[in-house]
């Protein structure tokens, strides 16, 4: 939650926004308020930012936007990203205990007495110039394996799902910190302040058998000013929360009466003479706007079908993860700096070959890849970042549950893998390694704030420096951690 | 002697640009080490060169005089040639302090503040807010109000005074509002103008004191404090019971419990003699955590997370101390180790809990051990219930002898498998009393348990006995999670607050750097709660009147009203604060004793006009020449809104409501099938509770509260910012709207002509008659609205038919959308929203 006042920075800041809005508030005559319905709400990406604090970005940037395509659950580095093709001879037998060490593992299978090794459930390929090797499950992503950077070498503490989820979004294991989305909108401000700067979707995989829920404070404010939160988009109902007017409530109608209500808040205060009262004028107009351009990002009947069929047949239902990457995109396009696209479906503890996994690689890989094209084709895919991936990875060895047999695999987080494309990152490339097993990362380790840290250099931060002061202390997104992994910059 | 003297004019830029680091309330006078230096040394020196040993570079630490001294880190007297000034001027990047890695600087004018300090010589001072408070003289101001006697002398130094006196419309809006939540009726309001005795003031906060409504205001900071909510949050996201404890804290503020009795239930009502079910149930405060029921969890690794959020939340609340930080290691800027935090943790390490939440069929899921708080009903039919099980239950022995008989007479092949003993006592044609008895257990033991099912005479027995078990662990049957210390469990430090990394054991103990424990007190919760209350604790009068300031003025005399420890913000008026501390702990702890002092003080009752000349001289307004404005919370919005169409219900306490939220708020938790997600709508009055009653999803918070503590952890500082969603929200959630259209209707019924009706709903949202120019802006409003509505009475119908409530279709459906429209203005007004 946020501090009730400003700090100095924020402070200077503030007053500079005051005086524009005040030039500004007198230009909404009758006469610009017209011109505000009809506004043009589609045409250049917007790049100029609202709002940043002083001095930052620390560095020019690689990044402006970030698409995060949080994917729920705990995908498979063993079965998708990761080939360990010495497993196959392995299968059945226990992986052994110089490999297990003292890992720590989920209470599901801690106190397992036998470790079947389990390898990748589908081949691997090739694919792309750079001959990157992924599962054959994902021939889309394949198809961009000469933007990506695939990273085999992530790591994380948490044993379970909403620790991990929180400890990557936050910083910090245990709810109640801002998450990334919110640190930046802080940090770099708004590039359009018709739409919220941090914007949240949520998708499950179809048959919701293998689903994580998703929680408020993956995209909290946490101390930060309560309007850092990241604003879901819903698939029922109004996209935003209360961003239609109330039946029998025409735009012109709410025009007219935000006019008069207007008139009376200047009336108001030139009484009292408090110059918030700008900003809630300010705060209205926007608003109001917000009411336009929602609804705009939300028509489709722009898109060329070739462009639909990219993102594949989803691509029209509401609520799907196809329908949520386009819509990544047009936000993207409109200056939306965090997009956190969060897809649920990736728990595999007794599915992995009930068909579930390979459904869920079929709903994911055509939309995420189809990405990457749409915004590479408009110009876009240079300063926006899209990362790929989960809270951890799975077992190397098969789980059991309730004695079906090992038909799954449980959480593991000693490594896993990402994929990340666009925004200043190395393309075509692997980064880290693991053992035999996928078990233990034998090259360039990467732990969660160094990707965190990694990320927020890529938008021109330095990760040590963007703080904001707290019950006496500065806290930062990567805590007191991270370091840049130089590796996967371009 | 200082070696070196700075030119008058050079001392007073520094000066100046010592006002604007520290902004206005440093005051012009020699540096002082808590004032200027300390927020300097802290903020750059103390995280290496602090209290924290296990980070400490080149063993140096500068926040103790001796130590400092002692490794040459300056000279008192000689800035020019102490270490630790030469340092902040080093071109050697090895050299200079803070090094260029830590994104630390001091300012030209900070390095200036410390060549005072070292000039003067390098005194140090105590932390002020670890000084036990004393009752400083009252300043000769004129004033007769302790309070304003502080504020007025400083503003006379500043060259600035009171502003005038709100008006009494004002000034009763602002008042009713910070003690009740609920503006005043214009009734009231007409009441207050007219009475001219001179305590007619004095009168409307006596009677805004004992209001019923005073309780559900001032519990809300309460509930962020406690992080409340009417679930677990995470997978499952069972529901609980804590309500029950949400409106025994109501009754208690409404009583006016002293502060010190009040927070010995909270933390330790189960601990203390012969506790009554009230003062047990006080406990669930420290239950009212977040529990992770996920699959997979480990059981004492979330117990441990709770144990931190415990020690987090009591420290914030009571002490304003920071001690999460010890959590891993030794604070690095207040004298708090890690030996400390443990320590303090074992008062909350003998609940015999698991640390997740339980399974099984019902949506509410809870955590051992729980207290149950039958409503009167329910412990009626409970009695029923037990009362018939038992007396069903009293023919149980004769039943059992009858059985135990039958067997007996069975012959020996028929009676199961018997050993050799037995045998030999089972041929026998007539058995003794004492040979009967090993045969009987036997039976009992080991036949009886299935012979019993095929008796019919046990079923009604058994019916009764399900009856009432099924009775006790109902969805309706209360049952809230409390604390109790009969686990006996070993506390240790933990390496890195890894719970797995268990090094030395301690026991219950305060922070060393404060004063004891009281002699004779328990070392548990108890001794705790009493520790508090001490004479020469320093905190907790100090942290608890800070808030009760910030409260009434938007923001604390100290603003880090979560911290008060050395990194905090010094506070604009320290000796207030301390007056004010000393006389609440003197004044046997008494809230609504403090509260009068604060709201009949002039500072609190002056205008809230701004001025430029203020705006210029303090616009953070932290010398108080003004009144604060600022935004009502969210949850006070909608009561307002509630309130001025007299839609809101008076009722106190009970379960939570489910008021109207967007189309299915929850559904997003429904990716797994573990449990129904539907939001269950209430209908009818429960629509229209106040905004304390609404159900609190703690993963999904109700979207119509902005601004608002996510109740995940301890919240304590009052939040505000401006969103456009906000807007939104006023503009357009059902609950507003139909608001609206219910006080339309209802001015429509009162008055007779547009102008006394909009005034008639202005007064009613805003306590007070519009101008002759609002009146004018009113009157273009419903007329612009008119002329779409009158056009188009399609529109008009759907606008009405927002909102469950019956409207009058007597009503012409143009006049009434119109006026509807224009009451949804004026609840969005900018001054509908303040509290002035």
């Amino acid at each position: 939650m946020a501090d009730n006042f400003p700090s100095p920075a924020e402070w200077r800041q503030q007053l500079t926004r005051r005086s524009f809005l005040n030039a500004s508030v007198q230009g909404i005559g009758a006469v610009a308020l017209s011109s505000l319905l009809t506004r043009d709400l589609r045409g250049a990406t917007p790049t100029t930012s609202q709002g940043a604090l002083p001095g930052i970005p620390h560095f020019a940037p690689k990044a402006k936007r970030m698409i995060c395509l949080w994917q729920g659950g705990g995908p498979s580095h063993v079965d998708l990203f990761d080939p360990k093709p010495g497993m196959v001879a392995f299968a059945g037998k226990d992986i052994p205990a110089s490999i297990r060490g003292d890992t720590r593992l989920s209470s599901m299978s801690s106190g397992y007495a036998k470790w079947p090794c389990v390898p990748a459930i589908k081949p691997f390929q090739r694919y792309g110039a750079a001959g990157t090797e992924l599962s054959t499950m994902l021939p889309h992503i394949g198809s961009i394996a000469d933007e990506i950077c695939v990273v085999r070498s992530l790591n994380t503490e948490a044993v379970n799902h909403a620790p991990g989820v929180t400890f990557f979004m936050t910083g910090s294991q245990i709810p109640g910190r801002p998450a990334m989305g919110a640190w930046l909108a802080y940090g770099l401000g708004t590039m359009n302040e018709d739409l919220p700067a941090f914007v949240v979707m949520t998708s499950s995989d179809k048959t919701k058998t293998c689903g994580q829920l998703f929680f408020e404070h993956y995209w909290s404010n946490g101390f930060l000013p309560g309007k850092h939160q990241g604003v879901r988009f819903r698939g029922t109902g109004d996209p935003v929360p209360y961003v239609g007017n109330p039946a029998g409530v025409t735009r012109e109608a709410r025009r007219t009466m935000l006019d008069d209500m207007q008139a009376f808040n200047r009336e108001h205060q030139g009484l009292v003479g408090d110059p918030e009262i700008d900003t809630r004028i300010s705060q209205y107009e926007m608003a109001f706007r917000m009411q336009a351009s929602v609804p705009d990002l939300l028509d489709f009947r722009n898109e060329p079908k070739s462009v639909l069929d990219m993102y594949g047949p989803d691509v029209l239902t509401p609520g799907s993860y196809a329908n949520n990457c386009l819509i990544a995109r047009r936000l993207a396009e409109r200056g939306v700096r965090f997009t956190q696209l969060m897809h649920a479906g990736w728990d595999q503890h007794n599915n992995l070959t009930t068909g579930q996994l390979a459904q869920q690689c079929q709903d994911t890989d055509q939309p995420s890849a189809a990405l990457v094209k749409d915004l590479k084709q408009r110009g876009l895919l240079d300063d926006t970042l899209v990362v790929w991936g989960g809270e951890f990875g799975r077992t190397p060895f098969g789980q059991n549950q309730q004695g079906q047999g090992y038909k799954g695999r449980d959480h593991f987080g000693k490594a896993y893998s990402w994929w990340l494309a666009g925004g200043g990152i190395k393309k075509g490339h692997v980064y880290g390694a693991t053992d035999e097993f996928a078990w233990n990362i034998t090259k360039d380790a990467m732990h969660v704030h160094d990707m965190q840290a990694t990320l927020m250099h890529l938008f021109g931060i330095n990760h040590e420096a963007l703080t904001y002061r707290y019950q006496g202390r500065q806290f930062r997104l990567t805590d007191v951690h991270g370091t840049v992994a130089k590796g996967i910059l371009a | 002697m200082p070696s070196f003297r700075l030119p008058t004019l050079a001392l007073a830029s520094l000066l100046l640009a010592r006002a604007c680091v520290v902004g206005v309330a440093a005051e012009q006078s020699p540096v002082e080490y808590n004032r200027d230096v300390r927020p300097i040394l802290g903020e750059n020196c103390f995280y290496c060169h602090g209290p924290d040993a296990n980070k400490r570079k080149a063993k140096l630490r500068l926040d103790l005089r001796t130590d400092a001294l002692q490794k040459k880190a300056f000279i008192p007297g000689d800035a020019a040639n102490s270490e630790l000034f030469k340092r902040l001027f080093s071109k050697d990047s090895d050299e200079v302090m803070p090094p260029p890695e830590s994104h630390r600087t001091v300012t030209a004018a900070q390095r200036e503040i410390l060549r005072q300090w070292i000039n003067q010589g390098a005194e140090y001072q105590d932390h002020w807010a670890y000084l036990a408070p004393q009752r400083p003289s009252l300043p000769a101001s004129g004033e007769g109000h302790p309070i304003d006697s502080f504020v007025a002398a400083r503003l006379k130094r500043e060259g600035l005074s009171f502003s005038a006196e709100a008006s009494r419309e004002i000034l009763l809006r602002r008042v009713a509002l910070d003690l009740t939540g609920l503006p005043p009726t214009p009734e009231e309001t007409a009441t207050f103008v007219a009475d001219r005795r001179p305590d007619a003031y004095e009168r409307q906060v006596d009677r805004l004191l004992a209001s019923p409504r005073y309780g559900e205001r001032m519990v809300l900071p309460w509930l962020d404090a406690s992080r409340y909510a009417d679930s677990n949050g995470f997978q499952q996201d069972g529901d609980t019971f804590q309500w029950v404890w949400r409106d025994w804290l109501v009754r208690q503020l409404n009583a006016d419990r002293p502060f010190d009795q009040l927070s010995a239930e909270l933390l330790a009502g189960d601990l203390l003699p012969s506790a009554t079910p009230d003062q047990k149930l006080a406990t669930a405060f420290n239950r009212n955590h977040i529990l992770n029921g996920e699959g997979g969890n480990i059981a004492e690794e979330q117990r441990y997370v709770t144990l931190f959020d415990r020690v987090d939340t009591v420290a914030t609340t009571w002490l304003g101390l920071t001690l999460a930080c010890a959590q891993c290691h030794d604070h690095k800027y207040d004298p708090l180790t890690q030996r400390d935090y443990y320590s303090m943790l074992d008062a909350f390490n003998h609940v015999p809990e698991r640390g997740v939440p339980g399974g099984g069929p019902s949506r509410f899921r809870l955590d051992q051990p729980v207290l149950e708080m039958p409503s009167a009903e329910q412990a009626t039919r409970l009695a029923q219930l037990e009362a018939e099980y038992e007396k069903k239950n009293a023919a149980t022995p004769a039943l059992q002898a009858k059985a135990f008989e039958a067997w007996l007479a069975l012959p020996l092949e028929k009676k199961g498998t018997l050993d050799a003993k037995l045998k030999e006592l089972a041929v026998l044609a007539k058995l003794t009393e004492a040979q009967k008895k090993p045969l009987r257990a036997h039976y009992l033991k080991n036949i009886f348990p299935e012979e019993r099912k095929k008796i019919a005479d046990f079923k009604g027995i058994d019916d009764a006995k399900t009856a009432r078990d099924k009775f006790k662990t109902s969805d309706a049957y209360p049952r809230v999670m409390v604390m109790s210390d009969t686990q006996a469990r070993e506390t240790n430090i933990l390496d890195r607050g890894a719970y797995l990394s268990k090094k030395e054991k301690v026991t219950f103990n305060t922070p060393a750097f404060l004063p004891p424990l009281p002699p004779g007190a328990p070392a548990n919760r108890l001794g705790l709660a009493q520790w508090l209350f001490t004479p020469t604790n320093p905190l907790t009068a100090r942290v608890q009147v800070n808030r009760q300031w910030q409260h009434f003025f938007g923001q604390g005399l100290v603003r880090t009203s979560e911290d008060l420890g050395v990194q905090s913000e010094p506070p604009t008026y320290r000796e207030l604060l301390d007056w004010l501390a000393v006389n609440f702990r003197e004044n046997g702890w008494r809230t609504k004793e403090l509260q009068k002092l604060i709201v009949t003080s002039r500072t609190y009752r002056q205008s809230s006009h701004v001025t430029k000349e203020l705006l210029a001289k303090d616009p953070e307004n932290r010398l108080l020449a003004r009144a604060p404005r600022f935004r009502l919370p969210s949850l006070i919005l909608r009561d307002v809104a509630l309130a001025s169409s007299g839609l809101l219900q008076e009722k106190v306490g009970g379960v939570p409501v489910y008021p109207y939220l967007p189309p299915a708020p929850w559904e997003s938790l429904a990716i797994t099938k573990e449990r129904d997600f539907t939001y269950p709508t209430s209908h009818g009055p429960d629509l229209y509770r106040r905004s304390l009653y609404t159900f609190w999803r703690r993963t999904i918070a109700p979207v119509n509260m902005f601004d608002v503590s996510a109740r995940q952890t301890c919240r304590v500082r009052i939040t505000q910012t401006t969103s456009p969603l906000q807007a939104l929200t006023l503009l357009n959630d059902t609950t507003w709207v139909e608001a609206a259209r219910v006080l339309a209707q209802r001015v429509t019924k009162e008055q007779t002509t547009d102008d006394t009706r909009l005034a008639r709903a202005f007064a009613l949202i805003l306590s007070r008659p519009p101008t002759e120019r609002e009146q004018g802006l009113l009157r273009t409003l419903l007329q612009r609205q008119r002329l779409i509505y009158q056009a188009d009475l399609k529109a008009a119908e759907a606008l009405l038919s927002v909102g469950e409530s019956a409207r009058d279709k007597t009503l012409p459906a143009g006049e009434h959308a119109a006026l509807t429209a224009a009451c949804l203005a004026l609840l969005n007004l900018d001054a509908a929203q303040t509290r002035d």
